[in-house]
C-alpha cells in the first residue's frame, strides 16, 4: 500500500523525475565506459587533433588528438567513484559521531559538536588544496580530503534530526521497555533519519562532483593520462577562444550530473516528508 | 511491601538554580494493588511516575528512597535499572499515537521486550506477541501484529501499547494519563483491560490522571498532589466521600455533576497554581484556599493522620473538617 503509493507521487514530481532520469543517465555512462568507450579514452592521436565534431569523432577531439566522448564517459567514471567514495566516508563516519553524540548527550557531544564546527571553520576547497599538497596529488587523496569535509555535514543532521527523535514518546518507551542507548540509536533513531540522510547524501554526491572537477582541474586531482571533467576544463582553458566546444561538453556533463543529483534530493525530499506521509 | 516511595525530593536543573518539583512524597503500594496519582498540570504526578522508572529529564536529581522489590532504585546503576525496565516495571504512555515506533510492525513492537528480558527467539517472541494482542482484545490478532501504528485506530494502539508493556508480566505497571488521548466510550474498555490483566496476573498498578472520575472507578488508594507537594492521601472511598484538604474539597466541587440545576455554572478554584520557580516557602496553596491564616504561609505543611492511613498537609484541618 505504501509503496504503490510512492510510485505514484513519483510519477507527478517533477523534479524527481527529471533528477532521477539525469542520475540514471550518469550511471549508464559509467557503466557504458567500464564495457566500451569509441577509442580508448586516453590514447593520443596528434594528427588528428581538434576535430569538429564528425560520423568518426562524434564530439570532436582536443589539442592532442583524444575522442572527447570517451573521454567524457571515462570522466564520469571518476565522478561515481569520487562520489561514492567520499559520500561512503561522510555518511560512515557522519552518521556514528552524530548518533553517538545524539545518544550521549552532555560534554561528549559538545565535544563531538565543537571538532564539527571547527572542520566547518575551515574553507572546505582551500583545505582540500592543503591535503594534497601535503599528501601528494592524486584522485586518491582527492576523495579523501573530500570525504573528510562530508564527515561534519552528515555528523550535524544525524545528532539534530536524532536528538528529534529522541524526544518522540516512541524513544521514550523504548527505554521504559529496557533498550540501552545503542539498541534505541540503531533501532529508533536511525531508521527515522535516514530519509533525511539519503537527501542530503545526493546533495554531498553533487557537491563532491564538483570539488573533484576543481581540484582536477587546479592539478591536484586526477592525474594524466586519468581522464577527468575538471582535468579536461583545464587542458581546454588555452584553447578557449579557439575551440570553446572543448570547455563546453565537459562544463555541460557537470552541470547536468551536478543538476540531476541536486533535483533528484529535492524531489526524495517532498516525497519521504513525514508530512506528507502522515496524511497517506 | 513490592514499593516504599519514602520522602522522595526530585529537582530539576534550571538556568537559575535547582528547582524542586516534586517535595517529599511518601507512599507505599503492595502486590496486586491500585494507587491512583491525581493533580493538576505540573504538581509532579508525571515526575513521580518517571522517577520510579529511572527516566528523569537529563540532570533531574533525587533524594529519598525509591525501595522497589528490597532494592533502592535510587542508587542502581543505569544498567540494573535497563533490566527492570520492561521486565518488572513497566509503563503506559499517555499517546498511543506517538509512543510506537511509526516504522516498526506492531508484533515487532510488542516482542522486542520478551528478546530483550526472556531471551526468547525471534519467531517465538512473534508469536507470543500475537497472544498478547489477543489477550488485550484485538480482533484478528496475526494481522494486526503485521500492521503499522498508523493502519490502527487511537484504541487499538493503545491496547498494543498494553500488550507491549504486559509482555514480561511486570510486578508494578505505571500508566500515565492512560486515555487521555482517547475518546469516552474507548476510555472505560481500556481502563477496564488494565484492571482486568492487573488482577490477573496481580500486578500493582499506578494509575496517574488529572480526572478524578478515572481515578475513582479504578483505584484502591489516591494520592493527590498540588505544585509538587502530596495534599492528601488514603483510601480512594474515604478521600472522596470525606476529603479533608481544602485543595481536595475544591476539586471535588469543581467537577460537573449531573444532579446540579440547570444552568449553573461550574465550580472554579480561584487563581492559578504557584510556578515552580518562584515556589512559596509556606503551604503552595495558602492564598488559593479560602482558609489561610498568616501561618499557612510560614512553614510547609507536615502530613497530620486523619482515620487509618488517611493523610492531610494542611495545618487548619480541624477548620476544614467544621467547613465540611
Amino acid at each position: 500500500m505504501s509503496r504503490d503509493s510512492f510510485a505514484a507521487r513519483a510519477r507527478r514530481n517533477a523534479s524527481f523525475a527529471v533528477g532521477a532520469a539525469l542520475v540514471a543517465m550518469l550511471i549508464l555512462a559509467t557503466a557504458l565506459s567500464l564495457v566500451w568507450t569509441p577509442y580508448p579514452p586516453g590514447a593520443i592521436d596528434v594528427p588528428h587533433k581538434l576535430l569538429e565534431p564528425s560520423f568518426a569523432h562524434w564530439l570532436g577531439t582536443d589539442s592532442l588528438g583524444r575522442d572527447i566522448v570517451s573521454q567524457l564517459l571515462a570522466g564520469a567514471r571518476v565522478s561515481i567513484l569520487v562520489g561514492v567514495i567520499a559520500v561512503g566516508i561522510g555518511l560512515i563516519f557522519g552518521v556514528a559521531l552524530g548518533l553517538a553524540a545524539a545518544s550521549a548527550k552532555g560534554i561528549a557531544e559538545d565535544i563531538i559538536m565543537r571538532l564539527c564546527d571547527f572542520t566547518f571553520a575551515f574553507p572546505a576547497l582551500l583545505l582540500a588544496i592543503m591535503f594534497t599538497a601535503v599528501l601528494g596529488a592524486g584522485i586518491v587523496n582527492a576523495i579523501l580530503a573530500i570525504g573528510i569535509f562530508n564527515v561534519p555535514v552528515f555528523a550535524k543532521v544525524t545528532r539534530a534530526l536524532g536528538n528529534n527523535v529522541l524526544a518522540r514518546d516512541y524513544a521514550m518507551a523504548a527505554r521504559a521497555a529496557g533498550k540501552g542507548p545503542i539498541a534505541i540509536a540503531f533501532e529508533h533513531v536511525l531508521p527515522n533519519v535516514a530519509p533525511a540522510l539519503i537527501v542530503q547524501a545526493t546533495i554531498q554526491f553533487a557537491i563532491a562532483i564538483l570539488a573533484e572537477a576543481a581540484l582536477s582541474y587546479l592539478g591536484l586531482g586526477a592525474q594524466p593520462p586519468q581522464a577527468s571533467w575538471g582535468r579536461m576544463l583545464s587542458d581546454a582553458q588555452q584553447l578557449m577562444f579557439l575551440a570553446p566546444r572543448l570547455a563546453v561538453f565537459p562544463g555541460l556533463a557537470v552541470v547536468l550530473a551536478v543538476l540531476g543529483l541536486n533535483l533528484l534530493g529535492d524531489g526524495l525530499r517532498d516525497l519521504l516528508d513525514p508530512r506528507l506521509r502522515a496524511r497517506r | 511491601m513490592l514499593l516504599e516511595v519514602a520522602n522522595l525530593n526530585i529537582d530539576l536543573p534550571t538556568a537559575d538554580g535547582a528547582r524542586r518539583i516534586v517535595r517529599e512524597a511518601s507512599f507505599t503500594l503492595d502486590r496486586g494493588q491500585t494507587l491512583g496519582i491525581v493533580g493538576e498540570s505540573g504538581s509532579g504526578k508525571t515526575m513521580t511516575a518517571l522517577a520510579l522508572m529511572g527516566l528523569l529529564p537529563d540532570g533531574a536529581t533525587t533524594s529519598g528512597a525509591i525501595v522497589f522489590e528490597g532494592r533502592d532504585l535510587t542508587r542502581l546503576s543505569e544498567a540494573r535499572m535497563q533490566e527492570l525496565r520492561g521486565d518488572r516495571i513497566a509503563m503506559i504512555f499517555q499517546e498511543p499515537m506517538t509512543a510506537l515506533n511509526p516504522l516498526h510492525s506492531i508484533g515487532r513492537q510488542i516482542a522486542e521486550p520478551l528478546i530483550l528480558h526472556r531471551g526468547l527467539s525471534k519467531a517465538a517472541a512473534r508469536t507470543q506477541a500475537v497472544k498478547l494482542l489477543e489477550r488485550v482484545g484485538l480482533a484478528d490478532p496475526a494481522r494486526r501484529a503485521r500492521a503499522y501504528p498508523h493502519e490502527l485506530s487511537g484504541g487499538q494502539r493503545q491496547r498494543a501499547m498494553i500488550a507491549m508493556a504486559l509482555s514480561c508480566e511486570p510486578r508494578l505497571v505505571i500508566a500515565d494519563e492512560p486515555t487521555t488521548a482517547l475518546d469516552v466510550t474507548v476510555q472505560a474498555q481500556i481502563l477496564d483491560l488494565i484492571a482486568d490483566l492487573g488482577e490477573q496476573s496481580n500486578m500493582a498498578l499506578i494509575l496517574v490522571s488529572h480526572d478524578l472520575a478515572v481515578i475513582a472507578q479504578n483505584c484502591a488508594r489516591v494520592l493527590v498532589m498540588y505544585s509538587g507537594m502530596t495534599m492528601e492521601s488514603g483510601r480512594t472511598q474515604d478521600v472522596l466521600a470525606r476529603p479533608a484538604h481544602p485543595y481536595t474539597k475544591a476539586l471535588l466541587e469543581a467537577r460537573p455533576r449531573v444532579s446540579a440545576p440547570r444552568g449553573e455554572r461550574l465550580h472554579a478554584i480561584a487563581g492559578a497554581a504557584p510556578s515552580a520557580d518562584a515556589m512559596p516557602k509556606g503551604c503552595p496553596f495558602a492564598g488559593r484556599c479560602p482558609l489561610t491564616i498568616e501561618a499557612c504561609r510560614l512553614a510547609p505543611p507536615a502530613p497530620v493522620t486523619l482515620r487509618g492511613d488517611h493523610t492531610a498537609r494542611c495545618i487548619r484541618i480541624d477548620a476544614a473538617e467544621r467547613l465540611a
